[in-house]
């Protein structure tokens, strides 16, 4: 007669699985998941960029003093190198998401499907089309 | 290319460890061997209690998901070969996320049951009696669904999303890939009760497209893709009957439903 214990190990109809525990640090092991998380990461600088262009918006409307001033904060060292560790970031938040969209449009015609380039090249057209628009507006002054 | 090679295999016995450890075996490395056949060599000559799960060897059943130096892979598909330069190691474990049964088993009973949650079925808005014969489908209809229908639940998709390790009750990709099939499909009329399950957190919302899925299927069923269309089809929907309330708002009934419906 099998002795009873009060936490067997191991029954036929009850199996002790083993439940793996997924690590807080899952994204740091392989650079596809790092990619990922630096993606999802890339919305907190997108944000900035949007608050930015509201503070830049405000002192527009509060006359040209208060634009100087808003300028010459944003030229010290530290705010230099967030701008430009946000440019990366937006411009990597740009590329990864053009680069998806086939991924949500599988548009056919006439039955087949087009090719995945086609579906993410209007993205980037239509990116440089606004950044040369902008850029012709910020130098022509 | 070197003439053996070391597997090292997660071992897991629920009757004497409290967790996985591994065991090295080497095995010969042959021109057409896969790591399944290397799993099939130790079994039959070396250790008759690794266990693990295959049927078809031929990418058809979906049974012999492994992770294989940490990429989820089907056993039968992938090459001994490949691995031989890499340090002469190659890591065997069961596909990630999912409880472990024993060695390289894993616990399906909650994919199943998300799986059936989808109604990964044809449920046509008017079923015709036999006699009118077949549904009849032109190529362009059977294209729209054709690539989520190669799926063949090998849960490699599940191994390689994060989500579904994050969050136990993610719907997941394939099932949701399989919904989107049906959904798809012209013979059907029921994407209405799969959005009811599906546009939820836990559903098409919980997904946050690391697109590894994608990447992982053996099938090229494209799961990320699936779900992405499904997210944009279900805002969709949900605007045309925010726009319609008069809509012509289908809802079909259980059989249950219509059955106690009838009695009354």
């Amino acid at each position: 007669m099998p002795q009873l214990t009060e936490t067997p190990l191991y029954t036929e109809y009850h199996p002790r699985w083993y439940r793996p525990h997924v690590s807080v640090y899952w994204w740091l092991g392989q650079w596809r998941y790092l990619k990922f998380i630096l993606r999802e990461l890339s919305s907190v600088f997108v944000a900035g960029a949007v608050v930015l262009t509201l503070f830049q918006l405000r002192a527009l409307r509060n006359g040209p003093d208060a634009y100087a001033r808003l300028e010459q904060r944003l030229q010290t060292p530290a705010m230099i190198a967030l701008s430009l560790i946000s440019l990366f970031f937006v411009a990597f938040h740009s590329i990864t998401w053009f680069n998806l969209t086939p991924r949500a449009m599988p548009i056919r015609i006439r039955g087949k499907r087009i090719p995945e380039w086609m579906i993410a090249a209007p993205n980037y057209v239509l990116w440089a089309v606004v950044s040369v628009i902008i850029g012709w507006f910020v130098m022509s002054k | 290319m070197a003439d053996t090679i070391i597997l090292e295999i997660a071992r897991y016995s629920p009757e004497r460890d409290r967790e996985p450890t591994f065991q090295s075996y080497e095995v010969p490395v042959h021109k057409d061997w896969v790591i399944l056949d290397a799993l099939n060599h130790i079994k039959d000559k070396v250790d008759g209690s690794l266990t693990y799960r295959w049927s078809c060897r031929m990418g058809i059943c979906g049974s012999c998901g492994i992770m294989v130096n940490g990429e989820p892979k089907l056993g039968c598909a992938t090459f001994l070969s490949s691995y031989a330069g890499n340090g002469n190691k190659v890591r065997v474990e069961p596909l990630r996320y999912f409880p472990i049964v024993r060695d390289l088993v894993t616990e399906l009973s909650d994919f199943l049951v998300k799986l059936k949650k989808v109604k990964p079925w044809l449920i046509p808005d008017d079923e015709p009696p036999l006699s009118k014969g077949e549904f009849l489908q032109t190529p362009e209809q059977l294209e729209n669904y054709r690539q989520f229908a190669m799926c063949i639940n090998c849960t490699l998709c599940y191994a390689a999303c994060p989500v579904v390790g994050l969050d136990p009750t993610f719907v997941g990709p394939a099932a949701i890939a399989l919904a989107q099939r049906y959904n798809k499909d012209s013979r059907d009329g029921a994407m209405q009760e799969r959005t009811a399950v599906l546009a939820h957190p836990e559903g098409i919302w919980g997904c946050t497209f690391v697109g590894e899925c994608t990447r992982v299927c053996p099938k090229h069923v494209d799961p990320a893709g699936a779900i992405q269309q499904y997210k944009v089809e279900a805002v969709l929907e949900w605007a045309k009957a925010l726009l319609l309330p008069w809509g012509q708002r289908k809802i079909r009934k259980t059989p249950e439903e219509a059955g106690s419906a009838a009695a009354d």
